[in-house]
């Protein structure tokens, strides 16, 4: 085990400063991590339900999902303290059903930190150093390098209970990454901080991961957070996968209505599809008159769609944008009155009551500081978007 | 300080209560035990001549200071019965104590480790005992352990012995009934610091490379010490003074401290010596108490 470890530098591709290297799923035959049609069964409640998914060595992923979904469970089973009902978990092509968790090179940030209150900062970090047999000078020199990289210098001598939450928070990431695990897992790790913490915590993970090369699975709720740390996000609901997806592609290519009003904000109208030419449909919505929208990726098997699109891509102005229909392409123009305006800093929300009787949801970046001609309450104006920036889905 | 203002501030009221009672029932009763054990014996009643008394005016006092003997105690240390006794009382106390712990620990454990409606049951399971006095679940040890009693009826049953065995008065009865009376007393505090252990912790051990009879002596054990702390004194220092379990289970050839004690008090008549024997076990038993208490304030500060 000893060997094993201290073996265990920072892995191909991710020499000191530079980016991991661009991997596809064509080049990278086997990933890191192979989850395989896991089921886990609490009673009668499936947290995890045939769930298949592959992680790439040197990624960093978010399983993003409401409470409940399921994510903390799958993540506890790449620990293992909880073992599968069905399917398989292989780590570098090696099933772990037989893997006890402390022979695992995976390891575990937990949500509460779990860190030892009887053991200060070195011996915390140390821990898992000792288990693994290393002989006392590496383990200091890997301590040391450790309280260096989460800057925790000058605390070794601490008791948790002596340090403050962002500290702590600290010890157990170090305590994570000491015995430098194949995978490490993160649960929420930085929902006990506060917001201004949390940003640049996020920031710093994010480094260390890129730093270090190592593959991050990290359990989030918060969208924000996943989306700003993840190179790919996985989106849970009832055990299961919604979508995987980067977070460009999450937010803009949604795979459902669910992930869309789950990511963000989104106005939703449902409606029939009308006709389907030139890569365009026409969507008849019952309070939204007809819509043009761009053909989606997948086609839509059912006549029945609803339309998403998000606030920031409708935008709204006292009259409607020329667009003729030979040369520019079509506009969607949805007249209405302004009823709600929020003023949010770098953004402005407004809530538009049309005179088709939807009410949308737009923002605008409020691009210049003094803006006299500001839409108020009450305000006539015309919503209008491209066809490519709304989403087919099914209903 | 006036009863008005100690009325108006009843926090202060309830900072003192616990001293008042200290002084009222421990330390003035000290206070006699201590007076009666620097006297000398009478054949009188009460038994002893008293070296004082108030009513005597001050100038009494002063003399019964000047001749303040402390032959009492010179007679306890010098006396082997004495010696004996107290070494008895503490060896009984850490042997019983040992006993205690290894098997407290176990089922403090087990409990801390059931599913919340079973954990009830346990604990209820632990306390039911003093729901029936004391006396006569000794009694009643004692009813077991005789020579046609329980135990041996059943020994016989099982072919596991011919005869029957002695079981009372010896050392065996005596422990069997301390460990069984003390039982609940280490179990309880051993359990109240396990059960609230995160169990998280013993994951993020597990996760670290421990196997779980490791995690166990590095995290599990370390943190249970100050209830193991306290379940120790909580009997060590009451078995140290016991007086009833040795009386009726134990044979009458070694005393423990509170038998002589007794002895001294009601047979011998001997007050003086008996009240000096109380002051010097007292003695004894503050260190620990000191000890644990320096413990228990440092744990306090770790916390705060």
């Amino acid at each position: 085990m000893a060997e094993e470890i201290s073996n265990l530098e920072p892995q191909a591709g991710a020499t000191a400063g530079l980016p991991e290297p661009e991997l596809t799923a064509a080049s990278a035959d086997l990933p890191l991590l192979r989850i395989e049609g896991v089921v886990k069964q609490f009673g009668r409640f499936r947290a995890v339900d045939q769930l298949s998914l592959d992680i790439r060595a040197g990624e960093f992923f978010a399983l993003l999902g409401p409470s409940g979904c399921g994510k903390t469970t799958l993540l506890r089973m790449l620990a293992g303290f909880e073992t599968p009902d069905q399917g398989r978990i292989l780590l570098d092509g090696r099933d772990l059903a037989q893997v006890l968790p402390h022979q695992r090179p995976v390891n575990i940030m937990f949500q509460n930190y779990a860190l030892f209150p009887h053991l200060n900062v070195r011996d915390n970090i140390a821990f898992g150093l000792r288990r693994a047999g290393m002989k006392r000078r590496e383990i200091a020199a890997r301590v040391a390098e450790l309280v260096a990289l989460v800057k925790l210098e000058g605390l070794e001598k601490r008791k948790p209970d002596q340090l403050s939450g962002g500290q702590r928070q600290r010890v157990a990431l170090a305590r994570a990454l000491a015995r430098r695990p194949q995978l490490l897992l993160l649960d929420e790790p930085l929902a006990a901080l506060d917001k201004k913490l949390r940003e640049s915590t996020q920031f710093e993970l994010m480094e260390l991961q890129r730093r270090l090369g190592l593959t991050f699975v990290i359990v989030t709720h918060d969208q924000a957070e996943a989306m700003t740390v993840a190179d790919r996000i996985g989106v849970m609901d009832g055990g299961r996968l919604e979508q995987v997806a980067t977070p460009r592609e999450l937010y803009e290519v949604p795979a459902s209505r669910w992930v869309a009003e789950f990511v963000g904000d989104v106005n939703i109208f449902e409606g029939k599809v009308n006709s389907c030419a030139a890569n365009r449909i026409m969507v008849a919505t019952g309070n939204a008159g007809t819509l043009v929208i761009a053909e989606p990726r997948r086609p839509i098997a059912s006549d029945l769609v609803c339309v998403a699109i998000r606030p920031e891509k409708i935008k709204l102005s006292r009259r409607a944008p020329a667009s003729d229909a030979e040369h520019a392409p079509v506009i969607n123009r949805l007249e209405g009155i302004i009823t709600e305006v929020n003023y949010l800093g770098g953004t402005t929300s407004y809530k538009v009551k049309l005179d088709a009787g939807a009410v949308l949801q737009s923002s605008m970046a409020n691009t210049a500081r003094l803006d006299i001609d500001a839409y108020g309450a009450g305000q006539r104006v015309v919503a209008w978007f491209s066809p490519d920036d709304g989403v087919v889905l099914e209903p | 300080m006036t009863g008005r203002g100690l009325f108006a501030r009843p926090a202060r009221l309830a900072a003192v209560a616990p001293y008042l009672w200290m002084v009222l029932f421990f330390l003035v009763p000290f206070g006699f035990v201590l007076k009666i054990s620097l006297s000398q014996t009478a054949i009188a009643q009460p038994p002893y001549t008293p070296l004082f008394e108030l009513t005597q005016g001050l100038s009494a006092i002063q003399t019964a200071f000047a001749k303040l003997s402390l032959e009492n105690y010179r007679l306890l240390i010098a006396d082997d019965l004495y010696v004996l006794s107290y070494l008895r009382s503490l060896v009984v106390a850490a042997v019983s104590t040992s006993i205690l712990l290894l098997i407290g620990y176990p089922i403090a454990y087990g409990m801390a480790r059931l599913k919340p409606p079973w954990r009830s049951l346990a604990m209820l399971l632990v306390i039911v005992p003093f729901w029936t006095s004391f006396l006569i679940r000794i009694y009643a040890w004692i009813n077991i352990l005789q020579h046609d009693g329980l135990l041996n009826q059943i020994l016989l049953a099982l072919h596991l012995v011919s005869v029957p065995v002695v079981w009372l008065s010896t050392d065996s009865a005596m422990y069997l009934g301390i460990v069984y009376s003390y039982l609940p007393f280490m179990i309880l505090p051993l359990y109240a610091t396990l059960a609230k252990m995160e169990p998280s912790l013993l994951e993020a051990a597990n996760d670290l490379g421990a196997a779980p009879r490791q995690a166990f002596w590095l995290v599990t054990f370390p943190l249970s010490l100050p209830g193991v702390a306290a379940g120790v004194l909580l009997c060590f220092i009451p078995i140290v003074g016991e007086f009833v379990i040795p009386d009726l289970l134990a044979g009458s050839d070694q005393l423990m401290i509170g038998q002589t004690l007794w002895l001294e008090f009601f047979t011998n008549k001997d007050w003086p010596v008996a009240s000096a024997a109380a002051v010097l076990l007292l003695l004894l038993l503050v260190l620990p108490l000191v000890l644990y208490d320096r413990l228990q304030r440092r744990q306090l500060e770790r916390m705060g």
